[in-house]
């Protein structure tokens, strides 16, 4: 994984997560729900992520497991960054 | 000490009860309109056409300063809805588009499932009530849910 996008990641959770632990405590395995992530921070953390990447998720990544983690969400990046 | 239960209670009590009335389940969620306002804020139309449809836009937009509140409340509904209906027990994804909040004419809400959330939710019926208070919106989803069978699924036999 590329350590430009994870650290862009930790940094639009840091906007707008809404964590209740601070970012750089996570590893990028931890599970963000568990640390406080609400579906609808979960909903900006995507919209920033398609604002900081030019990419746009499809309605079919719209699910908990992409976005549950720091590793999840940079891999469904990289994923849509490819095409 | 007491004897044995019968052969016969013991298989009536480990048999589903097909007298049981219909499942019923509840959801619940509450949001903070000055979150949703700053969401509105920062992402706009993206935001809006995300979550809710064109309806439900149109009519939260139709007065400017209830707006946030009124997505407040419809997000609110939505997440309700998901947890009644437990979607997110299973790892798939799920448009917040096809769990629409109508209003009747009367001023009262009912909740829309389109056809690709409908056949997750299996046959049920769902009733919502949303409610808002200075920085804070809810909603409160009910599911009742058809009984599964209504037949006895294990034939029972007395042994002596």
């Amino acid at each position: 994984m590329s350590d430009t996008v994870a650290s862009k990641i930790r940094r639009i959770l840091k906007d707008h997560g809404r964590l209740s632990k601070d970012v750089e405590t996570l590893t990028d395995a931890s599970d963000l729900y568990q640390a406080g992530m609400t579906s609808h921070a979960s909903v900006n953390v995507m919209l920033a992520l398609e604002g900081e990447f030019d990419v746009e998720f499809p309605d079919a990544m719209l699910k908990r497991s992409v976005f549950e983690s720091i590793a999840a969400m940079a891999t469904a990046i990289e994923e849509l960054t490819k095409k | 000490m007491n004897a044995p239960a019968p052969i016969a209670d013991l298989l009536v009590a480990q048999t589903p009860d097909w007298h049981a009335p219909p499942e019923i389940r509840v959801g619940i969620d509450l949001v903070q309109v000055s979150r949703i306002a700053e969401s509105l804020e920062q992402f706009g139309e993206r935001f809006m056409a995300r979550l809710f449809t064109p309806g439900e836009i149109a009519y939260a937009n139709r007065e400017p300063t209830l707006a946030a509140e009124r997505f407040a409340a419809r997000f609110a509904a939505k997440e309700a809805a998901i947890k009644a209906l437990r979607l997110s027990d299973v790892d798939e994804a799920i448009d917040w588009r096809h769990i629409e909040v109508l209003r009747t004419t009367s001023g009262a809400c009912d909740l829309v499932l389109h056809p690709q959330v409908a056949r997750r939710a299996g046959r049920c019926s769902l009733s919502v009530s949303l409610s808002h208070e200075g920085d804070f919106a809810t909603a409160v989803v009910v599911a009742q849910f058809a009984p599964l069978s209504t037949t006895p699924t294990i034939d029972l036999k007395v042994t002596p």
